[in-house]
Parts: C-alpha cells; structure tokens; sequence
C-alpha cells in the first residue's frame, strides 16, 4: 500500500465512520429533541401540515397549563418522594446483605446466594398478582408503600455490592473487631466509606429504575393523587389525545430528570451495568 | 473472618432486611401465585375467599383452547423473532463504529447513542406515537418527500407490530452497545496485527477474530434480550391499547387486562406462568446452542 493512498483511505474511513456514527447518533436524539420543540409551539400548532421542526413563536403556555390544569406538579412530587424513598433505603439494605454475603459467615450464605441468583430467572411479573392481594390485604392498595415496599432490595443490587465487598480485605475488619469494634460500627464506619464508588453506581440505577418503573405502579396505585409521572402520562395520553403539545410537555417534565441524573453520572451508571450483565 | 457465635448472628442480622423484602414480596408471591393458577380466583372471590375452588390444571388447559392467548403468544414471538436481532444488530454496528480507530468524539457519540435507554418508555412512546401519526407525523411527511404515500403506522394490523418493534430497537440498543463495546476493547491488539500480516482483509477479520472472540459477550446479551423482550408491556399499552385487531396484544397486556380489568386472577396467574416457561424454554435453548458452539 503507498503511503498517498493509505492517507487517502484513512481520510475516506474517518468520513464513513464519522458519517455513520453522526447518522445513528441524530436518530437516537431527533426524538427527544422533537419532543423539547413541540412542548413550546402554542396549541395546534403541531398539527399543522407540513410538521413544524421549530416552534413559531415559543411559549411556556403547555407547561402552564400542565401544572395549572392537570395533577403533573402532584405526580412530579409522588415520583420523586416514591424514587428517593426507594433509593435511599434500597441502598442501605442491599448494602447490608451485599456485605453479609462478602465478609460474614454465617450457616445457609453460599447455598442462599445461589438461591438469590437462581430467582433472577423469575420475571417480576410472575409475583405481581398474589402481590395485588398481599397489598389489599395490608391495606397498601393505592398508598405509596404499596410501591416502596416490594423495591427495598434486589438481587441485582445484592449482587453488585458483594461483588464489590469481596475486595475489602478481612485484615482491616479484623483489627477493628480486636480493637473492639461492634459489627454495626465496623459496618457504618469501615465499610460503609469503603463501598461508595459502587454505591453511588447502584443509586443512579435504582432511582431511574424506580422512577421509570410503570406495571406495578399502574397495578397499585388506583388513584390519580398518587400516580406517578408515567402512570399519569398514559392515563393524560389517554384524555388529551390530541393534544401533542401538551403531551410533549408531559413527556420532557417525566424524562429531563432522568436524562440530567444520567448526564451527571454517566461513569457510575455505565460501570454497574457492565458488572451487571456479568450474572448473565 | 469472625469466629464464634457473635459472628454468626452479625451475618444474619445484616443479611436479614433484604432477604425479608424479598421474602414476603417475591417469594412467597411466586409460590402463591403457583397456588392461585390452580384455583378460580375471580371477582366473586375477590370479594369474599369462600368463593374459592381448587380446578387443577383447568385454568392452562383453557387457556390453551383461547384464540386470544395464542394471539398474544404469536403477537410477543414475532416482537422477540424481530426485534432482538434488529435490536443486537444495531447494537453491535453501533460498537463498532465507536470501536473504530477511525471514530472521533468517542464519549460524546456513546452518550448520545444512550439516552434513549435512560429515558422513561411511556413518555417515548408517547413520542413515537406522534411522530408516526398517519397524517400530521414527522415520519409519514418525510417518506412524503420521497414519494411514498401516507402509511398507517400503528392503525394497520400489518403495520402497528413492526412500528412497536422499531421503537424498542431504538429504546434498548444503546445498552446492549457498551456491553459489546467492552467486549470489543477486551479482544488482544495481537490478534488483528497476526491476520494484517497474513493479509486477511477488514470482512474476514470481522468472520474469523471479531465475532468468535466476541460470541460469549453476544450469548449473554442475546440471554438478557430475549427474556427482556419477552416482558413487552408499556409499549402496546402506551401506544396501541393492544389494537388494531389484537395485532398488539403481548402476553403480559393479555394478563394485565385478565388479571386487573376482568379479575380472573387465577386465569392471570396461569398466563404468568406459562410466559415464564416460554422464557426458561427460550434462553435455556439459547444457551444450549451456546455452548454446543463452544461459547460458555
């Protein structure tokens, strides 16, 4: 190969590659971006043929009306207090039994490990039905635990923390218990600072899991004051068929957050969902 | 490692919580729901348990005589059959794209790639849903600048499926791409530069290096997928309410209506449960295949 038409072909692969990756990447966002643009047109003005890419004269007027005329700031708050609640007390329990499963023996850990990965296979939805009927039968039908409950641990996050703890040398917890140390202190005070990288990766996961989370919520929560943002969204796509711009503000309150969170946190989201799809 | 008694309860103790949660709100709910598909279960139940009568395998055995539920059955076969391979596909193309030495902007491609796996899927498919309205949608007005006429997308029982599955394609594939992408970091610089020299061009280095060295990481995300892709729920709910023509009914809408629309919790619970054994039949095959090619 001559070094000219080397350059020559080099510079042709970087337009291709380039070209192909700019390509698939405006598919991925035209959505998204279309949907910020409509969400400021003033009614109707969607509707109009040829499509407009870019609103007119942009207004607030949708969101205005979204937060004024229907429960979106009420859902907004439910979304946030139920995936916060999730999140934060999640985090603590997985923690807890991910470092359990690490560095603690106790009688039945390896064999209810396995068990733990073994119910991976189980999809969610199998328990949802006699779920319905545990929740009416405490009363939780339609309440915020009623959604909070079943989430406050998961296998995924047992299994990300554990993998993590391993790599916490016994030397060091052991000093501490010679020292006197109680388990509870060693736990909030040595391990806990410890395990914060992968912590801070299974939050971000959890709090958009919870918050974009729709079957169950639907199921459970059988009353608008407490649905969520995606269960409000479908029940208002439902209403306000035609009602594009509107919608489209709905859809950018319900997703901007979570485009941000991950924005923000990108690094940590991506680690823990390649150590996830290790459990295969 | 601790010793003793103390140890052994400090174990437990911290281990407790979760396995509690899990316990109460997906064992045990797994179990039951076992138990309810071999009873009655219905609105009369519902109201007062007395109601209740064991039927054995009746609920399955009727299920299996339901247009409705081989409809959704063949509805959710045809979104997997499709929809993994187009998904997979674009996923890999996207990875090696990003691969490529000759690709700039690595970080800021790979997170416009990904966004759409974070986002919310019933406000996307709100989106989709405009986007492709027969006569004011984006789609339909571009494909009108190459003159092709006005398609239906999701009121045309030919049409509405393959819309559905587009959309997941576009949701999902940013995730199993950076799977492979690792994947691909992960394969030895050696082994490109060895076939250079003996000639091989970039096609079959892609045959004989890049797919075999990469077949165990695509095993796994074919597992994830497939039984992901299996649980379509929100998008027929969102944008086609299971219509037209049922075209759209997946499993999981059939049992959501069965279960939460028309109360027959036991019915619902044999569909749960024979959508669990479709899954389990699926990616056990696709791991037997696996390994029979020598992945695993």
């Amino acid at each position: 190969m001559s070094g000219a038409r080397g350059a020559g072909q080099g510079r042709l692969q970087v337009l291709l590659v380039n070209g192909a990756l700019l390509v698939l990447a405006s598919a991925s966002l035209a959505p998204l971006l279309w949907m910020l643009s409509v969400s400021f047109m003033p009614m109707g003005e969607a509707s109009r043929f040829p499509p407009p890419l870019l609103p007119e004269s942009p207004t607030l007027d949708n969101y205005r009306e979204l937060f004024m005329r229907t429960d979106a700031a009420r859902s907004f708050a439910n979304s946030l207090g139920v995936s916060l609640a999730v999140t934060l007390l999640s985090l603590l329990f997985n923690a807890m039994a991910g470092y359990a499963f690490a560095k603690l023996r106790f009688p039945g850990r390896d064999g209810l490990f396995r068990l733990l990965l073994a119910a991976l296979v189980v999809p969610a939805q199998v328990a949802m039905l006699p779920l319905f009927l545990l929740m009416k039968q405490l009363g939780l039908v339609n309440t915020y635990a009623g959604v909070v409950l079943p989430a406050l641990a998961s296998v995924f996050g047992i299994f990300l923390v554990r993998q993590y703890a391993r790599s916490i040398p016994d030397e060091l917890l052991e000093a501490a218990r010679i020292d006197g140390a109680g388990e509870l202190r060693i736990f909030f005070q040595i391990v806990l600072p410890l395990l914060r990288p992968v912590l801070v990766t299974l939050a971000v996961f959890t709090f958009l899991a919870a918050w974009n989370d729709f079957m169950w919520p639907l199921i459970v929560l059988t009353g608008q004051e407490h649905y969520t943002l995606p269960v409000s969204l479908a029940a208002l796509s439902r209403e306000h068929i035609m009602d594009v711009e509107l919608m489209m503000a709905g859809a950018v309150v319900t997703v901007v957050p979570v485009l941000l969170l991950f924005l923000l946190l990108q690094r940590y989201y991506i680690q823990g969902l390649l150590l996830g799809s290790v459990k295969g | 490692m601790i010793a003793g008694h103390a140890a052994r309860i400090a174990g437990w103790m911290f281990a407790a919580p979760a396995l509690l949660v899990l316990l109460v709100f997906f064992g045990l709910p797994v179990a039951a729901a076992l138990a309810l598909s071999l009873t009655d279960f219905d609105l009369y139940a519902l109201a007062d348990v007395r109601n209740l009568r064991p039927v054995g395998l009746d609920n399955y055995l009727e299920l299996l005589r339901t247009p409705l539920f081989w409809k959704a059955l063949g509805n959710t076969v045809y979104f997997v059959a499709a929809g993994v391979p187009l998904s997979i596909g674009l996923s890999l193309a996207a990875a090696l794209l990003l691969h490529a030495k000759a690709a700039r902007f690595r970080p800021l491609f790979r997170t416009a790639l990904f966004a759409p796996v974070v986002t919310t899927v019933v406000a996307v498919a709100v989106i989709w849903r405009y986007l492709f309205h027969t006569s004011y949608g984006l789609v339909n007005w571009a494909l009108g600048l190459v003159g092709i006429s006005p398609v239906d997308w999701l009121g045309d029982p030919r049409w509405a499926m393959p819309t559905i599955i587009l959309f997941a394609a576009w949701k999902n594939f940013g995730y199993n791409m950076v799977i492979l992408l690792a994947g691909l970091q992960a394969i030895p610089e050696e082994l490109y530069e060895a076939a250079r020299i003996d000639g091989a061009s970039r096609w079959r280095q892609f045959l004989h290096i890049t797919l075999p060295q990469l077949g165990p990481v695509l095993l796994v995300v074919a597992v994830i997928t497939v039984s992901g892709y299996f649980q379509l729920f929100a998008e027929p709910y969102v944008m086609t309410r299971g219509d037209p023509l049922q075209s759209t009914v997946s499993v999981l809408y059939f049992m959501y209506e069965e279960g939460f629309r028309w109360w027959n919790l036991g019915r619902a619970s044999a569909v749960a449960f024979l959508l669990f054994l479709v899954i389990l039949a699926a990616t056990t095959l696709l791991l037997r295949l696996g390994r029979r090619r020598g992945l695993v």
